[in-house]
Formats: structure tokens, C-alpha cells, sequence
């Protein structure tokens, strides 16, 4: 059993938290202890850097210095964005002059700099032996058996590269892996890491309208049946813009969180994993998976069902040939 | 601030390190920046100016407001020129020169950011929305879908409120930041 420190981080905590319920649901499923920092605090995305350098390494590092105090060697920071952050202050502080030392008198607290910091993707790649194996162990149909799903990785999961440096910022593969181990076919797309406009998404929206609309096209037009991220604000961006974005008569994307899918090939319940709360419904993607799933499962039943009726008709027949002394080769080997 | 005998792309490469001076304008950093379509100077155009020492030209320039900072071009960049870090420095020194024609919005949304954290020691996704039409004067904006946020349990009219609020007023105070 893996135990990590969990920094929720305040868009889990608020409008994303069906990420927080998916990853609770999941990390249970494939034995992840997660245990919330005490008292977390605001990573102070990117208004705390752009505004002063120092407050954007300060914020965050109160939380790594909780982790470390609470005993843990390793934070798990969901979001995008707080992962970001949080890797950013870490290397930060560890490479530039001054602010190691800085830091116990800025946070009143001692630190030390000793926990990593893991995004969700990374640790569900590192898990995708045992979600592949808990997949085929689970009795319900997997409804997202070679179902075409886009992996979205956008910008603050991979770069800047010496900040994340977990997975190739131009062409990561760690979310792929992830889709790859659920059963279902991760698609070869243009937009992976390209920037969806997020640090404008309240003050200038036509923007994050054009960048979404294109990174959606490209998603349908080599086939996805939905997008999978792992940022609350990507998610955001795609989920509830879109209805803004869409032009007449496209069936809408569904944009799921990197753990509801997991989750759903788990065969937990929509609902325990927050899938009502996206407003892009999900519910017709999901009900047609389910419906393809049993169908299929139904279908290869009755193939090997026909297939053991016909072998056991073939042993019939060589009985009998046996018996009325007509017995070729393997005939002779039946008793 | 700096002597007028120093050029910008001296200053820069004293605040980040970098220099610009290496830049060879090959503009692939522009080929794939998101706003290159919006913005009037794209990333290798800003580069330029630095390097001209153009410092008033670029710290008046209104795309390095534009710019998302997703650091695509910095991860593309063959030289290592890290774009995106010397927009951002530009953008620094433009605000402590107050030639800073920050958008109003863009400061607003900083500024509400900041003293929810002040506060509260998290985000109050409600209260930062007030706070940021307060600031940014844009009273209509519908800057989310509320109800729909609300009917979906992705809003809540209470903050949450951290037990060490007084050690977050302390980090302020220490990096010298008044929202
Ligand atoms: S990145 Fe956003 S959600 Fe994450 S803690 Fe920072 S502000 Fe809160
Ligand atoms: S929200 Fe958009 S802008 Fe922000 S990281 Fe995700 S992709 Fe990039
Ligand atoms: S910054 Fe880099 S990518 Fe951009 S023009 Fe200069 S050398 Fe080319
Ligand atoms: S960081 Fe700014 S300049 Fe660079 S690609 Fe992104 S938006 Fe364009």
C-alpha cells in the first residue's frame, strides 16, 4: 500500500470536485492511501508568481513543509496547476541562491525541501499493472473496452520540462499508458499539449472560445469519443464553454477526468464518481458504452458457447465413429 | 530604476539570466504560440525589441499582455532564448516603470486572487468572482455560469477558512505584497 500526503488544492475542494471524489473512489480500488495535509493552504497559481517571485515560491512551500512535518516523502497534487506550483517552489528552492535559507523564517515553520511532488497521471501510470489487472478481475462488462479516447495533457502537467520533467512535454505518453491499461484506444491527435488559453478564462474568454473549439475539433476528427484530462482547469475550460464553442448540430464532447475513467473500466458507479456534476452529460456516452459492452460481452459468450457446442458435437461424432469401428487417426485416441 | 547606460537585454539577463542577445529569430517560438493570431507582436517580434533596446517600445507593448504564459515557446525554442521568461521580466519591469498599461481585468483577476488567499488561506470561488467584478468595475460580466456551478455542487456560499490564516498574513508581509 502506497500512503502519500494528498493536496487537494482549492478547485477540487470547490468547482472540480468530482475529481477529488473520482480520485478517492479510484485510489481505494487499487489500494493508494491518500491522507490530506493538515490545515493546506493555496498554492497561489499564477497570480502569486506573476505578481512577486518570492510569494510564488513562499505559498506554495507552507504546503510541502506541512507534508514534511506530517512525516510524508511524498505529495500528491492533482491539479494541473497546483502540481505546477508546487514543482516549481520545490526546484525553485533547491537551485536558486538564497531561498533555502529564506524560507524557514518566510513560513515560521522549519523545511527542509525533502518531499516529492506527483501529479495524478504519473501516479496512476506507475499503478497501470494493477489497474490492468483489477480491469479484467471486475464482473461488470468493462464499458470502455477499445472505446477512442483522447488524452489532453495541456500545458502545466509538462512544462517547463525542468519544472515537471515526469513525462516528454511534446509528445508525453503517461496519460496514453493510463487509457491503454483501462482497455480502451488511446488516439493519435494534434493538440495533446497545446495551450487551451486557461489563465485567461475569466478575462478573456473569446480567447479560451477559440483555442477550445480547436483542440475539440481535432479530438472528433481523428475519432475520440471524449477527451480525458487531469486539470480542473482545463476541464473547465473544454466542459463549460463548450456549449459556447459548439457550432450547430455537433454532438457534444464529453471531457472526462483522467480518474473517472479509470473508474468507470473499475466498474464503480457514475455517480460515486462525480459524473453527474459535468455540463456536458455524460449520461448518453456512458449508457451506449454500457449497452456496447454487454452487447459484446453477450456476443462472446454465445461464440463460445457455440464454439463448446460444436466441440462437444465433434467428440459426439467420434464416439460414435469409434463405436461403429470407422475411426480415423484421432479417432482411435478417444476411449 | 537602471542606469540609462544599460541596455534591457542587459537587465534581463541579470534578472532571469537569460540572453536575449542569443535569440537568431528563427520564430519558431511564434509558430506555435496560441496568441500569436491576437496579438500584434508575436514572441520573436518582443525578442527583437529587446535586443534593439527598444525598452520603451517594449514595455508599452500591449501583446505582452496577450501572452498565457503556457510556455510552449520556450519549450520549442532551439536556442534556449526561454521566451516565455523574458516576457514575463518584460512585463515586470513594465509594471515597476508604471508605464504599466496592465488591463484593467488582467489586475483585477491577480488582485481578487490574491486577497481571497490573504483572507482565507484558499480560494472562495464566489467570493473571488465578487471581489473581481468589484475590482475590474465589469458588474454584468457573467464570468461563470453560476447557477448552472450552484445546481451542480460546484459552488458553495461559504468560504473555507484555514486554521493557520495568521502564517499566510506572515508570508504576505515577508515577501512585501499588499494585494
Ligand atoms: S492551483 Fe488553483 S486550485 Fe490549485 S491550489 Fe492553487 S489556486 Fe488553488
Ligand atoms: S488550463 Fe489550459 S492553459 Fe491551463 S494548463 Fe490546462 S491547458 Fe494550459
Ligand atoms: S526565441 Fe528562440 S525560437 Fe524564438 S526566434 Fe529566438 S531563437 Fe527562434
Ligand atoms: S508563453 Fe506566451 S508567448 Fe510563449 S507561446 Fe505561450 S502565449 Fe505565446
Amino acid at each position: 500500500m502506497t500512503d502519500v500526503a494528498y493536496y487537494p488544492g482549492c478547485s477540487l475542494h470547490g468547482t472540480s470536485r468530482e475529481f477529488d471524489e473520482s480520485l478517492r473512489a479510484v485510489a481505494a480500488e487499487l489500494g493508494i492511501g491518500l491522507t490530506e495535509i493538515a490545515d493546506w493552504s493555496c498554492c497561489g497559481a499564477s497570480s502569486g508568481h506573476t505578481t512577486d517571485h518570492l510569494l510564488g515560491v513562499a505559498l506554495p512551500a507552507r504546503n510541502l513543509a506541512l507534508a514534511e512535518a506530517q512525516g510524508f516523502d511524498t505529495v500528491l497534487a492533482p491539479c494541473a496547476a497546483c502540481y505546477n506550483r508546487l514543482s516549481a517552489a520545490r526546484l525553485a528552492i533547491a537551485t536558486e541562491d538564497g531561498l533555502a535559507e529564506q524560507m524557514p523564517d518566510i513560513l515560521g515553520h522549519p523545511f527542509a525541501n525533502s518531499v516529492d511532488v506527483h501529479n495524478a497521471v504519473e501516479l496512476l501510470r506507475d499503478a497501470s499493472v494493477t489497474i490492468e489487472e483489477k480491469v479484467a478481475a471486475t464482473l461488470a462488462p468493462n464499458p470502455l473496452e477499445g472505446v477512442k479516447l483522447a488524452a489532453y495533457y495541456g500545458c502545466l502537467l509538462v512544462r517547463p520540462f525542468e519544472v515537471c520533467g515526469y513525462d516528454d512535454p511534446e509528445q508525453p505518453t503517461s496519460m496514453d499508458e493510463v487509457i491503454d491499461a483501462c482497455g480502451a484506444d488511446d488516439v493519435d491527435w494534434d493538440m495533446k499539449v497545446e495551450c487551451c488559453g486557461g489563465a485567461f478564462s475569466v478575462s478573456r474568454t473569446a480567447s479560451v472560445l477559440r483555442l477550445g473549439r480547436a483542440i475539440i475539433d481535432n479530438a472528433r476528427s481523428h475519432g475520440a469519443e471524449a477527451i480525458i484530462v487531469a486539470c480542473p482547469l482545463c476541464h473547465s475550460n473544454l466542459d463549460l464553454r463548450q456549449k459556447a464553442m459548439a457550432q450547430r448540430g455537433e454532438e457534444p464532447m464529453p471531457i472526462l477526468f483522467v480518474t473517472q475513467m479509470v473508474g468507470l473500466a473499475l466498474g464503480l458507479a457514475p455517480v460515486d464518481l462525480g459524473l453527474g456534476r459535468h455540463f456536458v452529460d455524460t449520461e448518453p456516452l456512458i449508457a451506449r458504452l454500457v449497452q456496447q459492452a454487454a452487447k459484446r460481452v453477450a456476443a462472446e459468450k454465445l461464440a463460445k458457447e457455440e464454439a463448446a457446442a460444436k466441440a462437444a458435437a465433434r467428440a459426439e461424432k467420434q464416439k460414435v465413429g469409434v463405436a461403429a469401428g470407422t475411426s480415423g487417426a484421432e479417432g482411435g485416441e478417444a476411449q | 530604476m537602471s542606469a540609462p547606460s544599460r541596455t534591457l537585454a542587459t537587465d534581463i539577463l541579470e534578472a532571469t539570466g537569460i540572453n536575449p542577445a542569443t535569440c537568431y529569430q528563427c520564430g519558431k517560438c511564434s509558430a506555435g504560440c496560441p496568441m500569436a493570431s491576437e496579438s500584434d507582436l508575436r514572441p520573436h517580434n518582443v525578442m527583437r525589441l529587446v535586443v534593439q533596446d527598444r525598452r520603451e517600445a517594449a514595455l508599452s507593448e500591449q501583446s505582452i499582455w496577450l501572452c498565457l504564459t503556457c510556455e510552449t515557446c520556450s519549450a520549442r525554442c532551439p536556442n534556449a532564448c526561454d521566451p516565455a521568461r523574458v516576457i514575463d521580466a518584460v512585463r515586470e519591469m513594465s509594471i515597476e516603470a508604471e508605464v504599466a498599461d496592465m488591463p484593467r481585468n488582467v489586475a483585477a483577476f491577480h488582485r481578487a486572487f490574491l486577497e481571497q488567499i490573504r483572507t482565507n488561506g484558499r480560494l472562495h470561488e464566489m467570493g473571488m468572482v465578487m471581489e473581481y467584478k468589484l475590482r475590474s468595475g465589469d458588474l454584468m460580466k457573467d464570468v461563470i455560469n453560476a447557477p448552472g456551478m450552484l445546481s451542480r455542487g460546484k459552488l458553495s456560499f461559504r468560504a473555507e477558512r484555514i486554521e493557520g490564516v495568521a502564517e499566510i498574513k506572515r508570508i504576505f508581509e515577508k515577501c512585501g505584497v499588499t494585494p
